[in-house]
């Protein structure tokens, strides 16, 4: 196996259709993404743009899996980056909480943006969750 | 959770584990156990309690069952009790004694 692969599991106390929605609503994606800007109508095969708060271009790529409120998939590039694939998997967990599993593969091995996007998905997932419980983002600044 | 979290990363045993996975991740049983002077039971032990803190994910691929680093809780530590503007100033502090530690041992 030639490739890197990061998985993430979080437990977040809400419910699938709310964690959805945070997941697919640009707006609300907007609050835990470090205000960074969505583009995207999530139609299969559709691109999916960001840009950062400052303006500079975050990741692209194109939808993959859509099928609320438990999968979503989309792949994902940035100019220095070879083509990867990161998907969100919702399973409720007991009466109160969700599991979110969220899978990043394609990486090669030692590719420069390794670190960055790894350190990057533990901070979106942790602002993620503090949205969801406590209505508002962490105030962590930009990535990185 | 957390409590689960400090309790698994009490053991040396099992941050060797995370420290393999660091290394290179998604391995099996099998594989994490070459580089261990452990039984494979005291491994496969040390991995439930990884994984009941959710420390550790697994991943099914085929017939294998693949082990994963999870940082997201560690991430939520980090969280609790640094903020953002000390963390540069932490990784250029952890920079400045990997730099002076690695001098040390090559005079």
């Amino acid at each position: 196996m030639n490739e890197k692969k990061f998985v993430y599991v979080t437990y977040i106390d809400t419910t699938p259709e709310k964690l959805w929605e945070a997941l697919t609503n640009t707006e609300f994606m907007k609050k835990y993404w470090f205000g960074s800007n969505f583009e995207t109508d999530w139609k299969i095969g559709s691109t999916i743009k960001e840009t950062q708060q400052d303006g500079s271009p975050g990741f692209q790529g194109e939808i993959v899996q859509f099928e609320p409120p438990q999968l979503l998939s989309y792949t994902f590039y940035t100019e220095s980056e070879m083509k990867t694939q990161v998907t969100f998997d919702i399973k409720p967990q007991g009466a109160t909480a969700v599991k979110l599993t969220t899978t990043h593969e394609g990486y090669e091995i030692g590719s420069k943006d390794y670190q960055s996007i790894s350190e990057g998905w533990a901070a979106v997932l942790s602002s993620l969750k503090t949205f969801l419980e406590k209505g508002e983002p962490l105030s962590l600044g930009t990535w990185g | 959770m957390m409590d689960e979290v400090f309790k698994a990363l009490a053991d040396a045993g099992r941050r060797k584990l995370l420290d393999e996975l660091h290394a290179k991740n998604g391995r099996t049983l099998g594989e994490l156990c070459e580089h261990l002077a452990m039984s494979r039971q005291a491994v496969s032990k040390h991995l439930a309690i990884l994984e009941k803190a959710n420390l550790v994910v697994t991943v099914w691929q085929g017939r294998e069952k693949l082990h994963y680093l999870n940082p997201v809780p560690l991430n939520e530590i980090y969280e609790r009790w640094i903020n953002k503007y000390e963390s540069r100033r932490l990784a250029a502090l952890s920079d400045l004694k990997k730099i002076l530690e690695e001098k040390e041992k090559k005079q």
